[in-house]
């Protein structure tokens, strides 16, 4: 490395820690970002990138560690406070007012004024246009914000950050929702950004932008600060293995996951069974085309890539949480058609939701209520809820899931991210499904916790159940795998099977193609 | 129970035992109100604890707490019924019209009246998904015109049966008491022991969980609206017995305010996810001990008003502290 230039960096974080209740999402990161320099932010999902990104920009409070910018002591009380010191965020959900015209928008709080304190229209106009000039953005900005597309809003936060002297600007995923010719343009902007000095954190799981964009990259991993230096020095290969926790050459020969690891053996998942879910040619708009999965009983099928690879909307696809435009989806051979989550439920599809909290425990009832929920019908009658049924099951459940709880009759809500996870299998267990989809089923819970639900993937599978397991832990994935396929882009990249499933396999295929 | 709770980090010990005390109020203020008021008017009162008192008030407070009933299952479903007033007009219009062809029938058709209203409202809300307020407030408009156009006046009828149901007894209760006693053991046996109740809390509680579970949520919400329609519109019918008349233009009316606040009152978040039964009834009894207390004191009725305003503020704020916990 070249010797330190002479000013001090313009955010420079050391050993910044934040705790939250049974998590510690940051573990003593560092950061440090100069002027003029795009610094990629990666890592799957719980790695920190977002507690980070808040941090930096004054949402949280770190528990430990020290903040500077531009060379002095820094204590962020609140957004505004950063927004102060010259560290701006553009969000996805863009923190402008949609029904306000571009102008108002851009000027907001410091409209230029008339001799009587009336704002003055013509001039808030005119320096609107003047402000967006740069950004290749020609719009009528007397007209509202949200007549205009997502890029054009964009480009309006981007214009009025830098136009309060931001000094950092806060990418988050800035492309997801742009076409082509604007992701063009945004980099356009983002190279004059840093000729002006100003420095760009910028997160994305796009390898291809990361690589075109930033100089310089950090990765974090389980809220730990695992590389950061100059970008060129990486390959994609090398970025990916780095992500997701997979040194090459350290990759154990056996791993520390409760699976047995072993890979189509036994007398599971024979080619002469039934699948008990085949899915042909599944397809979403924009976010998956032609995935196709066949499990068959006793298998469990892998479904590896990078976050926004297109996992969580292919499982959601196959149980009817996400309207098809195109393919099939048949369970134990029969064909499901037009699949919704109701019908796909009765027909034994059971769908463990990535994001627990908002899509699968329902917190203010009881552990009881919320593992019944699914399986009402068949513990009921006529309507009329059967307690007695409801309690042996529930029962069974506690017992076998060893749901730690200080009754049955606690909020959800109010149990630790394991039990949760355990209540959310009980209530799909409860409803005897033929095909379990696990979406990422461990992340986020002890380590206790973790090791029995992989234990129990296991012995569900034995037991006859189809599993498609997605996870972005490559070791989790390998060793619990029978098969593994890989998304790319919404698309399968690759299948791999038997000797293939190893966790170098699954790296090859998560960043190949995108060498040249 | 170390691992179990997801402890927030040890708040200050004077913050938590104010939530603790809000979220007592929240569950047992309202019987506590109850009680207070009832302790307060034997005292003070002279000829309160007569049975014909007593009788006077739950008699006054039946259609209430009918109506209200229904009401806490819609906000049980993050939702409100705006239009339960103008279906008790409803009811009672369609009551006139066609107790020609005798009193079952024509009960039968204002009560059938309730459910389409509610299902058209549930529909909205389920179907097209339109906000529950902008859905029934829709309903709560056309149907007191409906309503008028079927009978533009106050049209007084003589039908003994009628009579005898708004005015009759068995053992000196009411049918009117005994109706709404019914229509809350119903409701409360609803909500304990149907799939349809359990299904409604976990709606209100997480949708998106209900419909990834499999749940029949559109269903569900509909049968929702419906069984509202059904409640306001026997409390409509029950009304027009008791005054022996059909009055369209001001029957119910503000009977949609009367009935949020109950809810409220008695401690079912706006939030949903959660229905208080008996808190409801309560909540119902509380505002009609308050007014018919401040009325035997001689005070004006504005001041119920800015007394009733104080407990609705109240209940909200109890009931916030929960959420924001």
């Amino acid at each position: 490395m070249a010797a330190p230039p002479p000013d001090p960096p313009l955010i420079q974080a050391t050993g910044i820690v934040k705790r939250f209740p049974g998590v510690l999402a940051l573990d003593g990161v560092s950061f440090e970002l100069r002027a003029g320099q795009a610094h990629a932010l990666v890592g799957e999902n719980g790695a920190g990138k977002s507690t980070l990104l808040k941090v930096l920009t004054g949402v949280y409070r770190p528990d430990a560690g020290e903040l500077r910018v531009a060379g002095a002591p820094a204590a962020f009380g609140s957004p505004v406070d950063a927004q102060r010191a010259g560290v701006q965020a553009i969000h996805q959900e863009i923190g402008l007012v949609p029904l306000m015209s571009v102008a108002r928008n851009l000027l907001l709080g410091r409209e230029p004024r008339t001799r009587l304190g009336l704002i003055d229209v013509r001039a808030l106009h005119r320096r609107a246009e003047e402000l967006l000039r740069p950004y290749g953005v020609e719009v009528d900005v007397r007209r509202p914000l949200r007549s205009f597309g997502v890029g054009t809003q964009q480009m309006v936060a981007l214009a009025r950050a830098v136009s309060v002297d931001a000094r950092v600007v806060v990418m988050d995923e800035p492309t997801s929702s742009l076409e082509p010719r604007e992701v063009d343009t945004l980099f356009g902007v983002i190279g004059g950004l840093l000729e002006q000095g100003i420095a760009v954190v910028y997160v994305s799981h796009r390898m291809d932008e990361l690589f075109r964009v930033c100089e310089s990259v950090t990765v974090l991993r389980d809220g730990r600060l695992v590389h950061t230096g100059p970008l060129a020095d990486l390959d994609r290969l090398r970025l990916v293995s780095l992500m997701l926790g997979r040194d090459m050459a350290e990759v154990r020969a056996e791993g520390l996951t409760r699976f047995s690891g072993e890979h189509g053996s036994g007398d599971h998942g024979r080619a002469a069974d039934t699948p008990v879910l085949e899915a042909r040619g599944l397809t979403v708009r924009h976010r998956i085309a032609d995935v196709s999965v066949t499990v068959r009983p006793g298998e469990v099928v892998g479904l590896g890539g990078l976050l926004g690879s297109g996992r969580t909307e292919t499982a959601k696809a196959i149980a009817g949480a996400l309207p098809l435009d195109a393919g099939t989806v048949a369970v134990a051979g029969r064909a499901l058609r037009r699949p919704t989550a109701a019908s796909t439920t009765r027909a034994g599809v059971a769908l463990l939701p990535e994001d627990r909290k908002a899509e699968g425990i329902v917190p203010a009832l009881s552990i009881r209520e919320n593992i019944a929920l699914a399986a009402l019908p068949a513990l009921s009658r006529a309507g009329l809820v059967s307690d007695a049924r409801i309690d042996r099951v529930v029962d069974v459940f506690m017992k076998r899931l060893r749901i730690k709880a200080s009754s049955v009759h606690q909020p959800a809500g109010e149990l630790s991210g394991g039990n949760q996870q355990k209540v959310l299998l009980a209530r799909w267990l409860a409803t005897g499904p033929k095909v379990l989809l696990l979406d990422e089923p461990t992340r986020g819970i002890d380590v206790g916790a973790k090791a029995e639900v992989q234990a129990l993937i296991e012995e569900l599978a034995g037991e006859g159940l189809g599993v498609l397991l997605i996870s972005s832990d490559l070791e989790e994935l390998v060793e619990g795998s029978d098969r593994v396929l890989v998304l790319r882009d919404g698309a399968v990249a690759a299948e791999l099977s038997g000797g293939e499933v190893t966790e170098h396999g699954v790296l090859a295929a998560i960043a190949a193609e995108g060498e040249d | 129970m170390a691992d179990v709770k997801a402890a927030p980090a040890a708040p200050a010990r004077t913050g938590w035992d104010r939530s603790r005390a809000l979220s007592w109020l929240q569950d047992y203020g309202v019987y506590a109100s109850v009680a207070l008021l009832l302790v307060f008017n034997a005292v003070f009162t002279p000829h309160y604890l007569e049975a014909g008192n007593f009788r006077t008030q739950l008699v006054q407070v039946a259609p209430i707490v009918i109506v209200s009933l229904g009401m806490a299952l819609v906000i049980g479903t993050e939702g409100v019924d705006l239009s339960v007033g103008s279906v008790m007009s409803l009811s009672a219009a369609m009551l006139t019209l066609y107790l020609g062809y005798g009193l079952v029938p024509a009960l039968l058709v204002a009560l059938l009246g309730g459910a389409a209203s509610g299902a058209v409202g549930g529909a909205m809300v389920a179907f097209l998904g339109v906000q529950p307020i902008v859905a029934t407030l829709a309903l709560l408009v056309g149907l007191r015109g409906l309503a008028n156009v079927l009978v533009p006046q106050l049209k007084e009828f003589r039908d003994p049966g009628l009579l005898e149901l708004g005015g009759g007894s068995v053992g000196g209760v009411p049918y009117v008491v005994l109706v709404a006693a019914a229509v809350t053991v119903a409701v409360g046996f609803a909500m304990r022991r149907t799939t349809f109740g359990r299904r409604l809390v976990a709606i209100g509680g997480n949708r998106r969980a209900g419909e990834l579970s499999g749940l029949p949520v559109k269903r569900v919400l509909v049968l929702v609206y419906v069984v509202s329609g059904v409640l306001a519109a026997l409390a409509g019918v029950l009304s027009t017995a008791r005054i022996q008349a059909a009055d369209p233009t001001s029957l119910g009316l503000l009977m949609e305010l009367s009935a949020i606040t109950a809810v409220v009152v008695g401690g079912t978040p706006l939030t949903g996810g959660r229905v208080r039964v008996a808190g409801t009834v309560m909540g119902a009894l509380l505002m009609q001990l308050l007014t018919s207390t401040l009325t035997k004191h001689d005070l004006p009725s504005s001041w119920t008003q800015m007394v009733q305003a104080v407990i609705i503020l109240g209940a909200v704020y109890a009931a916030r502290q929960r959420v924001t916990r």
